[in-house]
């Protein structure tokens, strides 16, 4: 079976195959990362274009090196600096940088639903690096491949999803994978941050941070983005941090001795996460990071491979 | 989308396990002899069945010199010049846990046809290193070359015609040691 999608815009939209697939190929490009020289020819000839309108490091960085390393042409367009800045919209913006041809567009926006509305759009392959508090697929997958490789197999394995779930694409992607996948998800945070209907989506709920870190394999803290919130969700960063900050006393206390600390990144260090739980041995944050790079290629790979299917 | 492939039959034995199983003991010798013992030699198979060629051939020199050659596996997909063509096919990944600076590879495959799987071969293994040497063990050499690449040793040459596939079936993925020909059944 190969891959027939033209876009990837959502976890939601794959089936368990597909997101198999991803991580499979995925784990094979991850030995390029080793290499004396880090290029390979897959992508030769091919122009990736990543239009970002949010701030971001990690995942434009990844992105950007992702494509270097298959040998594609890879473009930046921040919205700062750009013809954004003189008024110009979404789509016209899009619709320029399709004239010139690129074969893979790779966006993040703080719209829900802006990636689903460029991969209608253009013709070209579209990628989801996030768009607003909607999904950010490659997120989801790299934590996933992150998972597989400590645990050594997804299914069966339990995570508890902690902090900023309403306003987190990651938790939304990774929700949706992970139940695709056969892990069971366990959402916890302060009940204004804990999206209404969410067990909707086959997930249970704790109000505490000890109930929902107990005999779980996995936790994820999310990061508390003061950025998405307009005020009065909680009641002070301290109190938060207090409550639902993850320290290593409570870890010890509650948590299972071979359980793995995630995060997206960046950390709120004091906040959601202490610096030596960040930091510690149970900690796979830069791990994270690496396979980062490994689930990108996969995705340049299978998406701009993929175009030109016409021809037998 | 998919036209699916004609199915085939088999025309002709070309190896049987003897055969086979001889045709890679000369070949061992003629490495032996030609890079005059087995020191600074590595193995590389191409995947699937040139992997399993490899390690079989590594044994076989372990067994006449005594010297244990490594074995390493290269996955060319990545290296293709028809990725355009075919779409994205599945990358199963290069496992080559040792250095090949200045070493002689032997790059192992079951069947030589256009050399276009040669040719990307000798583009990624040269990505990750300068060997000394490479030189090209083929079970199989059908001819019908797109490129000018010519192997270093031949289990056997054998005419084909273009419609006619090649089947090197190891006991380890099919359960017997054999080499057929096979053409496709006629409409």
């Amino acid at each position: 079976m190969g891959w027939s999608r033209k876009d990837l815009v959502a976890i939601r939209d794959l089936d368990a195959a597909e997101i198999v697939m991803i991580l499979d190929t995925a784990a094979s490009l991850q030995e390029i990362a080793g290499r004396d020289i880090k290029k390979v020819p897959a992508l030769r000839g091919k122009t990736v274009v990543n239009l970002f309108y949010e701030a971001s490091t990690r995942t434009r960085t990844s992105f950007e090196i992702a494509g270097k390393w298959l040998s594609a042409d890879v473009v930046n367009f921040s919205a700062g600096g750009s013809s954004t800045a003189k008024g110009e919209s979404f789509i016209d913006t899009a619709r320029n940088i399709a004239a010139m041809s690129p074969d893979v567009v790779v966006v993040r926006h703080s719209s829900s639903g802006a990636a689903a509305l460029l991969a209608r759009t253009l013709d070209c392959a579209v990628v989801n690096a996030g768009d607003g508090a909607h999904e950010h697929p490659t997120q989801a997958l790299l934590d996933l491949l992150t998972v597989r490789e400590r645990k050594g197999h997804l299914d069966g394995l339990s995570v508890a999803i902690v902090g900023d779930v309403a306003h987190s694409r990651v938790a939304r992607s990774n929700i949706h994978g992970m139940r695709k996948l056969g892990l069971s998800v366990t959402v916890a945070g302060p009940p204004t941050l804990i999206p209404p209907f969410v067990q909707e989506l086959g997930v249970k709920v704790a109000y505490r941070l000890e109930d929902a870190i107990r005999d779980v394999d996995v936790i994820m803290m999310l990061r508390l983005q003061h950025e998405r919130m307009t005020g009065g969700l909680i009641p002070s960063l301290r109190e938060y941090s207090r409550t639902w900050g993850l320290t290593l006393d409570r870890l010890r206390a509650h948590a299972r001795p071979d359980v793995l600390i995630m995060h997206p990144g960046p950390v709120n260090r004091g906040i959601e996460l202490s610096p030596e739980v960040a930091d510690g041995p149970y900690s796979v944050i830069l791990d994270q990071v690496a396979k980062g790079v490994a689930v990108r290629m996969a995705v340049l790979y299978l998406l701009g491979g993929s175009k030109g299917g016409d021809q037998a | 989308m998919s036209t699916r492939p004609p199915r085939l039959r088999e025309k002709a034995q070309v190896l049987d396990e003897a055969a086979l199983d001889r045709a890679l003991t000369r070949i061992a010798h003629e490495i032996l002899e030609r890079n005059q013992g087995a020191k600074d030699l590595t193995f590389i198979g191409l995947r699937t069945r040139g992997i399993t060629l490899a390690q079989r051939l590594a044994a076989k020199i372990a067994a006449i010199d005594g010297t244990t050659a490594p074995v390493g596996t290269l996955d060319i997909t990545l290296y293709r010049d028809d990725l355009d063509m075919r779409g994205a096919p599945v990358v199963r990944g290069t496992d080559i846990p040792f250095s090949i600076k200045n070493k002689t590879v032997v790059l192992v495959d079951d069947v030589l046809y256009t050399g276009r799987t040669i040719r990307a071969a000798l583009d990624a293994l040269i990505d990750l290193g300068r060997p000394r040497m490479i030189q090209l063990a083929i079970l199989i050499d059908r001819g019908h070359r797109e490129l000018p690449i010519r192997p270093d040793y031949i289990g056997k040459n054998l005419p084909t015609a273009r419609r006619e596939t090649v089947a090197v079936r190891l006991r380890e993925h099919d359960g017997e040691d054999r080499v057929v020909i096979e053409e496709p059944e006629e409409a």
